[in-house]
């Protein structure tokens, strides 16, 4: 079995505005994204030989692709895997393309979560069967934070604290970028203070139901550098579906994902990671909540487990700290449209690498990764991309 | 012998003082409380709650047939009797019956019972009466109807109190009705009701003495319903019985007038009192009359302990407003969160998965022996393919391992309460946690499971299985 690594590479990425974008429609979104895709990577849409697609709610088939972008009779997939749809379709297409069955791809997620008119975010069924138990996604990851507070013995004002400083941080990032829903430092006192939503979890610890759309062109490493000089090659594209068995299973801690640990365990090997802080320059992680950032950063490696607030007080994971984490603001600040997250999160890692990301731009990049998950604890996917400018000395 | 193998009850965690309802309809305050069902309770739910209490330390796979008494079964055409036999894992090769109408449905069943038995076509059924019937707001009713539900074992062996006798009479009168399009119980002019009801018991009951030659101080308790507390006295004097002794207090002030099981919970708030030898005397007004002799065996001091009236008593939390009450009781209009509507559980699915979601079956691994919820084909811990067995969980013990309270999620009573439950032997589940303050939720708190509804989405009540907490 062959690894990814050096064989695809990202050449063109689009982004639009995210948030509650109320007088756009689904073809605006797409149109945007894939048309400053197309026009960064130089290429028409008659170039794009295969393209993949990400939309958890807002469309069905390859049509909603091939219908506002007027594809011309090319195989489109619409692909699903809930909150790292975006990944997928990105999967989806970088695959393909190493498999050699096409050389340009396109990978476009979106979705139009305000439509719905709705107060919000999506439910999670409990329990699987005929009785539909509901759970919203703020209670769902709740459990990982009263479980995670009660275990490592944090009291409320310390953990809440300790959750504040994420949500501080990646606001102070999102700041700086342009396309993030919101454009607000925010401090400890007003997090910690926030109303409740599921407790301990307060409105400034979750990421908001966004409208938004991004997109790549994947292409053989060989030919990158025909269409620009800068692309970014991927060392790793993995993903990883867990049975659920935290849900049913008593061993399961509700302290860390099992999936992220498992996807990230595949992308290290893949990559010759041996020391994750030290080696990944830059990170995007699936911040969704501020806990789900926390219990990351241990289940990445980056930290040892139970030692999150450590780092976090250290400033490890600050814009000038030892690795940058979601330096675009995340989730937190871009809102989370399910089928577009995990190619905005790529969309920031190839901004940086060309030194395109303007005042928040991190220097000397050497690997960036992005960590994108859906489902929530005990039962998850996750998706892992690893990304550098070089092209490794191997390849040719 | 042919009577009562066991007793069991059910009373709502939840007490309205009256106090609470006088104060906002400035009417005259009756004495003590109420008891209130939560929002996700039904006359069903209270049913399971009493049967499993009634069948502690039974096998109820042996029992032959569920009489189902009530006056507020939620649907007036799919049988409640059906649903509390699969929810309470009896056997569907049983006998089922919904008796209804009135209060009297609670002795209705109990006679057919006994008659099923002293017949020979089963020897153990059980009878379970529960009510949820709703007076209008700022009314007499509202004062005088709770919430509860009392079940009894009839059968041939190990009888605690024999039916020695028994009595009954109807009459066609208005005097308490509730058409299929009203919601409230209504009463006719208060004193016709009272005069209707104290002349049909003192008839009914001098008939009985006089078939059965006994005389009202053979018995040491007297059991009746009545219309409301002072009607309730003025029967027992004008039957001449020892009032603070012989008459078996009623629920009005401690629990409410829960129709079709009123007297049944009085029969087993008796029973918790009684001793060998002793007989007691039931009568049940509602359309006509039924009246029981009962005598108490020396069986009665072998029955293992019960929660009963007595426990569910003293297992009670306030209701902190009238207005809660009026939620608990879909009574008042609240603004709904902005929130999808759930959707309609499909009627396929709930056949196919009664087991695993009206039961609460999951698996057990034939080859690791590990159990989980919901059941799989393939097991969780050694993957074995098709080596399960069913295993329930309804009556296992749970510890919470993680939870939450969500501010957000639809619900009549904010917040929901999310648990993650660590089962005694074995098995995790994610469920609700119900009749718990918010305030007391905590890690490493004991809970057990409680039926309950879930839902109700385009008229389908969505029942299922929820945590609550243990208390005693």
């Amino acid at each position: 079995m062959e690894s990814i690594k050096d064989r695809v590479a990202i050449v063109g990425m689009g982004c639009t505005q995210f948030g509650g974008l109320r007088d756009k429609s689904h073809e605006d979104l797409i149109v945007e994204a894939a048309y400053e895709a197309l026009e960064d990577a130089g290429i028409d849409p008659e170039d794009i030989q295969m393209a993949w697609v990400g939309t958890v709610m807002s469309g069905e088939m390859g049509l909603s692709l091939s219908r506002p972008l007027k594809l011309n009779y090319i195989p489109v997939t619409r692909v699903e895997n809930l909150c790292i749809t975006g990944s997928e379709a990105l999967r989806a297409a970088s695959y393909a393309v190493a498999a050699g069955v096409c050389d340009i791809a396109l990978a476009l997620g979106f979705e139009k979560m305000r439509d719905r008119n709705i107060r919000g975010p999506e439910e999670v069924v409990v329990t699987p069967m005929a009785v539909k138990e509901y759970m919203l996604p703020p209670g769902n990851f709740s459990l990982i934070a009263n479980r995670y507070f009660h275990h490592y013995g944090l009291g409320y004002e310390e953990g809440k604290r300790m959750l504040a400083k994420i949500a501080v941080k990646n606001h102070h990032n999102g700041n700086m970028a342009p396309k993030a829903e919101f454009h607000r430092e925010v401090t400890i006192e007003e997090v910690v203070n926030a109303p409740i939503i599921a407790f301990p979890l307060g409105v400034y610890d979750a990421c908001t139901s966004a409208d938004g759309a991004a997109a790549a062109i994947v292409t053989r490493a060989d030919m990158a550098r025909d269409f620009r000089q800068d692309p970014i090659y991927i060392k790793s594209l993995t993903m990883c579906a867990g049975p659920r068995e935290g849900r049913i299973r008593t061993d399961y801690d509700y302290l860390h994902f099992e999936e992220t640990v498992q996807a990230a365990k595949r992308a290290y090997r893949e990559v010759g990671i041996t020391d994750p802080l030290k080696e990944i320059s830059i990170a995007e992680v699936h911040d969704c909540f501020t806990i789900t950032e926390a219990v990351t950063y241990e289940d990445l490696g980056w930290c040892p487990k139970g030692k999150a607030k450590e780092y976090i007080d250290a400033g490890v994971f600050n814009l000038d700290g030892e690795l940058p984490v979601n330096t675009d603001g995340g989730l937190k600040c871009f809102g989370h449209p399910l089928g577009a997250t995990g190619l905005r999160m790529m969309y920031e890692l190839y901004k940086q690498f060309q030194g395109k990301a303007g005042p928040r731009q991190v220097k000397n990049l050497d690997l960036g990764m992005a960590h994108n998950l859906g489902g929530g604890p005990g039962t998850a996917v996750v998706s892992i991309c690893i990304v550098g400018n070089e092209e490794s000395p191997k390849m040719y | 012998m042919v009577g009562i193998v066991s007793w069991g009850a059910y009373i709502p965690v939840y007490r309205l003082s009256q106090k609470k309802i006088a104060g906002v309809w400035g009417s005259q305050e009756a004495n003590g409380e109420k008891a209130v069902a939560n929002f996700d309770e039904d006359s069903v739910t209270m049913a399971v709650e009493a049967v499993l209490d009634c069948t502690r330390g039974i096998d109820r796979s042996c029992i032959d047939g569920l009489f189902l008494a009530t006056t507020s079964a939620p649907y007036l055409e799919k049988a409640a009797s059906a649903l509390v036999v699969t929810a309470t894992d009896m056997s569907r090769q049983s006998r089922t019956a919904d008796f209804s109408s009135s209060p009297r449905a609670g002795t209705n069943a109990v006679l057919s019972a006994v008659d099923a038995v002293r017949g020979g076509s089963a020897h153990h059924i059980l009878v379970v009466a529960s009510d949820c019937r709703l007076g209008a707001a700022g009314g007499a009713m509202e004062q005088l109807l709770g919430n509860g539900a009392a079940a009894l074992l009839i059968g041939d062996e190990g009888v605690i109190a024999s039916i020695e006798g028994s009595y009954s009479a109807s009459e066609e009168v208005f005097d308490i009705w509730r058409s299929d399009s009203d919601r409230f119980v209504h009463m006719a002019e208060p004193r016709f009701a009272t005069a209707h009801y104290l002349s049909t018991m003192q008839a009914t009951i001098s008939r009985l003495m006089t078939n059965h030659t006994v005389k009202m101080q053979d018995f040491s308790k007297v059991i009746f319903n009545a219309p409301d507390p002072r009607t309730h006295t003025q029967l027992a004097r004008a039957l001449g019985l020892e009032l603070k002794t012989q008459v078996q207090a009623p629920l009005f002030n401690t629990i409410g007038d829960i129709g079709a099981a009123s007297t049944l919970l009085m029969l087993v708030a008796a029973l918790e009192e009684a001793k060998p030898g002793e007989r007691i005397l039931v009568a049940n007004y509602g359309s006509g009359c039924d009246i029981l002799i009962l005598q108490v065996t020396n069986a009665i001091t072998k029955l293992s302990p019960r929660r009963g009236v007595k426990g569910h008593l003293s297992i009670r939390r306030d209701l902190p407003s009238y207005e809660k009450a009026l939620v608990f009781q879909n009574m008042i209009q609240t603004e709904r969160e902005r929130r999808p509507t759930p959707e309609a559980p499909s009627p396929i699915l709930l056949l196919r998965e009664r087991q695993a979601v009206i039961a609460l079956y999951g698996s057990r691994c034939r080859e690791c022996r590990t159990v989980q919820y919901p059941p799989a084909r393939v097991c969780v811990s050694c993957r074995a393919k098709d080596k399960m067995e069913g295993y329930r969980f309804s009556d296992k013990i749970a510890t919470v391992f993680t939870f939450t309270k969500d501010y957000i999620s639809l619900t009549p009573d904010p917040p929901t309460l999310e648990v993650v439950i660590d089962f005694q032997g074995g098995g995790r589940m994610v469920c609700a946690l119900t009749d718990c303050d918010e305030g007391e939720i905590k890690i490493g708190m004991p809970v057990e499971m409680t039926f309950r509804k879930l839902y109700e989405s385009k008229g389908i009540t969505n029942y299922f299985w929820k945590a609550r907490p243990i208390r005693r």
